[in-house]
């Protein structure tokens, strides 16, 4: 089956999710990062800036992704959302509890690196 | 207002709605929605679609493109033969969760279109129609 | 006022709060409303929620059948707003009469089934007076040319384009100018949410010094606003809060929840420059 791959940059995790993403797939990547949030790992980076929409279900992914990278000690940030999702986001009254936003994967992994922020 | 049916879909995976997603982007760009009018509609429809595979087990969509003098729109009909839903207020109530997504599903869905009705009842199965218009076609 | 009159707006009074939620839901369905909130329920709801609050008020100063109280000026607000977006969309003044006169029914309809017999004539009488009161200032709104100024200026104000001014290396600002309803809203949200991405913003700072009332329906769009800043990366500062606009904001009971807010752009701006790491120092 298609996955979306998953990057290791030294403490860092990073996926970056495609334009179209199933249900199924959403909940592969969410067990491939739990499974390799080790020790050591000091967050998880998901780029979703080629996503077009967000549901409630790939947000609850992305919540439950980050709450099972805290116990592991890190924090997870999503980035790069476009603006007609989080207007229909919005709309809908979703929200990403738990999660850190930055607008681009540099900024994402200077948080990380910074490490001062609180969830 | 003059109709036209322009087609019927699956919904028996989550392939299908992924199928969803794209024939209802593809119908919201023909009717001349701006990109954030598109996002709304196609994730309204991801969300219908899945209560009808998750909690139908699976059924159709029917999308028909609708005309009146300010503009066009589109219609979705997701219609299912699965249990129905007894409490249709509480279904729509936010935080409401069979425990596929965050209760949001059918009450949000609902914030990003125009128009929405639901049928269903203990046995009936679930039919959802909604209507979605562009912003200038909006006011009747 | 005789002690029947005042009984009589105590109870109506009681009434509207212990209510609010049920009278929403049924203004929400009503011309007036429908009409107007199209992109949504819940928003009509919300905008029904105000109208109730202010009548609330108006009931507990007890003048229920004088138009020049003070407290009719919250109703009035509101009134205009969605006035003026019925005329803007082509309604006459009769038929706009017509659809405040319909918030009426549901009212009495409410006073009559659900007040205890020793409360009910008085509160009858009361509520009519309110009602008519409503419908009064609403007559005022639509014949006076206030409405159709409102409905002019709305549009003027939504066919100029939206400034967002890049104030700072990624900071945004805009000044919002005018009635915040929903269309503008999303209009706004747009316009700044793309800034965001053009500009690579890290703060945004929505300056409301030129919004001349605050209410829960705006304060809801506000917070809107500043939740899909938040989504997009970028941090939300709403500026301009006036010391009136600050009181209505907390009589009202509005919780901006965790909106970073200051008095002034300046003070906005100052904020933006310690989050993006700048400091600059000020007179």
């Amino acid at each position: 089956m298609q996955r979306v791959s998953v990057h290791r940059l030294g403490e860092v995790l990073l996926a970056s999710l495609q334009q179209e993403l199933t249900d199924s797939l959403a909940v592969a990547l969410q067990q491939d990062l739990t499974g390799m949030a080790a020790a050591g790992t000091r967050g998880v980076i998901i780029d979703i800036s080629q996503v077009e929409i967000v549901d409630s279900f790939l947000a609850r992914v992305l919540a439950e992704i980050a709450a099972a990278t805290r116990i592991l000690a890190g924090r997870t940030v999503v980035c790069g959302m476009r603006p007609s999702v989080a207007i229909t986001m919005v709309e809908m009254g979703l929200g990403l509890p738990g999660l850190h936003t930055t607008r681009s994967l540099e900024d994402a992994l200077t948080l990380l690196e910074a490490g001062e922020v609180s969830p | 207002m003059t109709t036209a049916a322009v087609m019927s879909l699956p919904i028996t995976s989550d392939l299908e709605i992924a199928g969803v997603r794209q024939a209802v982007r593809e119908a919201a760009v023909a009717a001349g929605f701006s990109l954030v009018e598109q996002t709304k509609v196609v994730t309204a429809a991801s969300e219908l679609a899945r209560n009808t595979l998750v909690h139908g087990g699976g059924g159709r969509l029917e999308i028909t493109m609708l005309e009146r003098p300010q503009g066009k729109g589109i219609r979705l009909r997701f219609r299912d033969e699965g249990p129905g839903i007894a409490d249709v207020e509480t279904a729509l109530s936010d935080g409401y969760t069979t425990g596929h997504g965050l209760g949001l599903g059918l009450g949000g869905a609902r914030r990003l279109v125009q128009e929405f009705a639901i049928d269903t009842g203990p046995g009936r199965g679930t039919t959802v129609t909604v209507t979605a218009w562009p912003r200038g076609a909006r006011r009747v | 006022m005789t002690v029947a009159e005042s009984s009589g707006a105590a109870a109506v009074a009681e009434f509207l709060r212990a209510r609010r939620e049920q009278l929403a839901q049924q203004w929400a369905d009503l011309a007036l409303f429908r009409a107007v909130y199209t992109s949504g329920r819940d928003i009509a709801v919300n905008a029904a929620h105000g109208l109730v609050d202010a009548l609330t008020e108006v009931a507990r100063d007890g003048r229920m059948d004088d138009v020049t109280v003070p407290a009719l000026d919250q109703v009035r607000a509101l009134l205009a707003q969605v006035i003026a977006a019925r005329s803007q969309a082509g309604a006459g003044p009769l038929q706009v009469a017509g659809e405040v006169a319909e918030l009426k029914r549901p009212v009495i309809a409410m006073v009559g089934r659900e007040l205890a017999d020793v409360n009910r004539g008085a509160a009858l009488i009361a509520a009519t007076d309110l009602m008519g009161t409503v419908r009064l200032v609403g007559m005022e709104i639509s014949l006076s040319d206030e409405g159709a100024i409102v409905a002019r200026q709305r549009q003027q104000l939504s066919e100029i384009a939206t400034p967002v001014l890049k104030l700072w290396d990624r900071v945004v600002a805009v000044p919002l100018i005018g009635t915040l309803d929903s269309a503008r809203t999303q209009v706004v949200m747009e316009t700044l949410l793309e800034a965001i991405v053009d500009e690579r913003a890290t703060v945004a700072i929505l300056d409301i010094t030129g919004v001349p009332l605050v209410d829960t329906v705006v304060a809801q769009h506000l917070m809107k606003t500043a939740l899909a800043v938040r989504l997009m990366g970028a941090r939300c500062v709403v500026s301009g809060i006036r010391p009136q606009i600050a009181q209505t904001i907390v009589q009202l009971g509005i919780d901006l929840g965790d909106i970073t807010t200051r008095a002034t752009l300046a003070d906005a701006l100052e904020w933006a420059l310690a989050q993006v790491g700048t400091s600059v120092g000020r007179a």
